[in-house]
């Protein structure tokens, strides 16, 4: 690496990966580990129906060619904050118009040890600008000898999209951990940034909100709020068409992120039936289970 | 987030017949000149196969464009969707692979020409190539790689994927037998060469029995350390 050499960075490669700095100055010492993106682990995928092709071209040059296939999003990712730091979920389906393009996506990429993106839109925009974020901090750090902030990140990703006029993207950011604590923001293609504590992105979002705007406090504890992203996500894949398939759970602390096995959430589906038919019983009655 | 499509008129299409107003007839660089591809990974050895038929709208251009192109002796790759750009796209990456062959001296592994292809697909973001682009091939421990890709570039590694115009069809008949996607108590039997290329021409006469676009014959290629095989079987003429 030329300008790790140039700039003198303290570096100590821990792993076969790519340099993996051991300490930052002034950063507490925690390790900070850069996710390079495998192919193996690509975000949604868009578009394997046939199309026809297109009737009309613009003829103002302002206007882009229209496509003459579709591009979708339906998704439902979430992120909120609690005292164990941030806990990040979301579904892994990826759909384009009806079709489910893939049904293993993953959403949320990991940018380095202590930021996540949950990425909503269209999949070729956001494996890019991923790459491109995790490029320019890296730099950063290379630059400056020190780990850029998450707000920094933040405004760097939305100043970024915007200058680019990057359509149809959502991203929420969790990073955490920072010397201020966990933080979380949303970052938007129209130049939206707004940092909170909880977040949900995607065509399941009002239903993930219902769950979570109940039952989110600041004092849960990592069990309570795994649980709770999994329903939260469980429900919207139930009652959105877009969202389903798998639930990916990652928790973020101050030592990093770790991330919980990919559940399918047909077996919460027949955990849930299991637990309807219980109380059914226990009342003494037939319990008639309505699907919609 | 809502997806945003938009249901576009075609081209290629009659009109429909009770219509009596006025049309506006614009044009459109793009056209969907049809076809499948299939890809399929093994544990040493890789399938890609396409029908060899190329048709707009009602006509058959061709009974005999097949849509597998060699790239590499470990790679292989099936480019279906609008034929000018599957021609373009395939030169240019037969340029990028010589200009990295005698720059690097060593040909470009799988992986990486998937990962060259999404950053040559994405440079066109705002005016795509109208290509469904599968990779078939080898990776650099011998076993089998598929990489599929959606127009702009964003792609994933699979075990198996089908693109084109019957994907919608062949691709959940293909998570059933190669993924035992969706059967209980079934046990998971490792695919073997013979077997696959078996169900990839089984699924093959299947699409061309329901999809219009797909049929004439298919060209299935075959990936292993020994080289490239390339086999063709008749399919449905009408």
């Amino acid at each position: 690496m030329a300008l790790q050499d140039v700039s003198g960075f303290q570096d100590t490669p821990m792993s076969h990966r790519w340099n993996t700095p051991a300490s930052l100055s002034g950063d507490g010492g925690v390790p900070l580990h850069f996710f390079i993106p495998t192919p193996q682990s690509s975000v949604p995928f868009r578009c394997d129906n046939r199309h026809t092709s297109l009737s009309s071209l613009s003829t103002s040059s302002s206007l882009p060619t229209r496509r003459p296939f579709p591009l979708s999003h339906g998704t439902t990712t979430l992120a909120f904050v609690f005292q164990g730091g941030v806990i990040a979920a979301a579904d892994t389906r990826a759909s384009c118009s009806g079709l489910v393009a893939c049904p293993t996506a993953q959403k949320i990429l990991p940018i380095h040890s202590h930021l996540l993106v949950t990425t909503s839109g269209s999949g070729a925009d956001c494996m890019l600008w991923e790459r491109i974020l995790a490029r320019e901090i890296r730099l950063y750090q290379l630059r400056h000898g020190r780990r850029l902030s998450i707000t920094g990140s933040a405004k760097l990703l939305s100043h970024m999209l915007t200058r680019h006029a990057v359509t149809d993207m959502d991203l929420t950011r969790s990073p955490v951990s920072d010397r201020c604590g966990p933080k979380l923001f949303y970052v938007c293609s129209d130049g939206t940034r707004l940092q909170g504590e909880l977040f949900s992105v995607g065509s399941g979002s009002p239903y993930a909100y219902g769950v979570l705007d109940g039952e989110v406090r600041w004092s849960l504890n990592e069990e309570e709020a795994i649980s709770l992203a999994r329903e939260a996500v469980y429900r919207a894949t139930h009652r959105d068409a877009y969202s389903g398939n798998c639930v990916d759970l990652f928790h973020i602390t101050a030592q990093g992120y770790c991330r919980r096995d990919r559940e399918d959430l047909r077996e919460e589906y027949h955990r849930e039936r299991e637990r309807v038919l219980k109380r059914g019983k226990e009342r003494g009655k037939k319990e008639k289970l309505i699907h919609v | 987030i809502m997806f945003t499509t938009q249901v576009y008129g075609d081209n290629g299409k009659m009109k429909e017949y009770h219509y009596t107003g006025p049309v506006e007839h614009r044009f459109s660089p793009y056209s969907f000149n049809g076809g499948t591809v299939l890809a399929v990974a093994g544990e040493d050895f890789a399938i890609v196969a396409s029908d060899t038929r190329l048709s707009e709208g009602y006509s058959i251009h061709s009974r005999d464009s097949p849509k597998c192109y060699k790239l590499t002796n470990t790679t292989v790759i099936g480019c279906s969707g609008f034929h000018g750009d599957c021609l373009t796209l395939t030169k240019i990456i037969d340029a990028r692979l010589k200009m990295y062959k005698h720059s690097n001296n060593k040909s470009m592994t799988s992986g990486a020409i998937a990962a060259m292809l999404s950053t040559i697909l994405y440079g066109r973001r705002f005016f795509p190539y109208y290509v469904y682009n599968i990779i078939g091939g080898l990776d650099e421990e011998g076993k089998g790689a598929v990489y599929s890709f959606d127009p702009v570039g964003s792609y994933q590694r699979d075990t198996y994927k089908a693109g084109g115009s019957a994907s919608a069809m062949l691709q959940p008949l293909l998570d059933n037998q190669i993924g035992y996607k969706n059967m209980e108590g079934v046990q998971h039997l490792p695919l073997n060469q013979e077997k696959a290329v078996q169900l990839v021409k089984d699924v093959f006469i299947s699409a061309a029995e329901r999809d219009v676009y797909t049929g004439d014959a298919l060209r299935i290629c075959i990936v292993t350390k020994e080289g490239i095989k390339e086999e063709t079987v008749p399919l449905r003429k009408d």
